[in-house]
């Protein structure tokens, strides 16, 4: 997964069970039913896995430029300098 | 969230951290429901009254209760118990357990039973004669999840005769 994939995976994680959650309760609730609820939510959870946890192809749409291994091999690695203080770069 | 076992982990804490909340509200929408038990309790006949060392009695009683109300979406069972409550010289408040019974449902809440006492009710001592007791019925409420809680009916005016049978 690149990055954008990774917080869209997150974020669709967290609504989908709240969804999920908010459901089963209602539903349960209303129908005076605890199994109800309860059976609601683990389908719920369910479903979240299925669509959160494989790496799915949509969770790959702005994919990470890597340099290419043969390119890399040109060019010498940087030299480590020890210095005191380090400027670090934003990513 | 770079990786399966990631992904998994996090989906995993955040559904039972939901699952808690949801049980959480669960129980306290029991706060909500209306309940008010009644019942009923006469003394049918006293079959035997004696003293071997301490005193005990031998009752039939009738018992006409209806606890419906107590049952909501989440109660599992309804414990329900009657006990005989006097006063001694020696203890202030002596409680004996005569009869109880699981309640699994709503359906099986609203009963009439003639029954002997399932517990032998026995006096530390000799202070049963003419003696006059309460008939409390106590439940105990247990939910599916949340807190148990427990109240009771209390049914004075009873009393044993003066002389052993």
């Amino acid at each position: 997964m690149d990055w954008q994939g990774q917080k869209l995976a997150e974020q669709l994680m967290q609504i989908l069970l709240l969804i999920a959650a908010v459901v089963a309760f209602v539903v349960g609730y209303t129908t005076a039913s605890f199994r109800t609820m309860m059976l609601i939510y683990a389908g719920g959870v369910g479903v979240t896995t299925l669509i959160t946890i494989p790496n799915w192809p949509f969770f790959n749409r702005h994919p990470l430029k890597w340099l290419d291994p043969s390119e890399a091999e040109k060019h010498p690695k940087p030299e480590v300098v020890v210095s005191s203080k380090k400027k670090s770069s934003k990513k | 969230m770079h990786s399966f076992g990631y992904r998994a982990n996090a989906l995993l804490t955040f559904a039972v951290t939901a699952l808690a909340f949801i049980c959480a509200i669960a129980s306290l929408s029991d706060k909500f429901s209306n309940q008010n038990p009644s019942a009923e309790i006469q003394i049918l006949y006293i079959k035997r009254f004696k003293s071997y060392g301490n005193d005990e009695v031998s009752l039939t009683l009738d018992i006409n209760a209806d606890l419906q109300s107590l049952f909501t979406w989440n109660t599992k069972q309804v414990f329900a118990f009657v006990a005989a409550e006097y006063e001694t010289p020696k203890n202030s408040l002596n409680q004996v357990s005569l009869w109880d019974v699981i309640i699994p449902d709503k359906e099986h809440a609203k009963f009439r039973i003639q029954t002997s006492n399932k517990y032998r009710f026995i006096d530390q001592g000799h202070n049963l004669r003419g003696k006059e007791f309460n008939l409390t019925l106590h439940w105990h409420v247990m939910p599916k999840t949340g807190k148990m809680f427990a109240d009771k009916i209390v049914m004075p005016g009873y009393s044993l005769p003066d002389a052993y049978k």
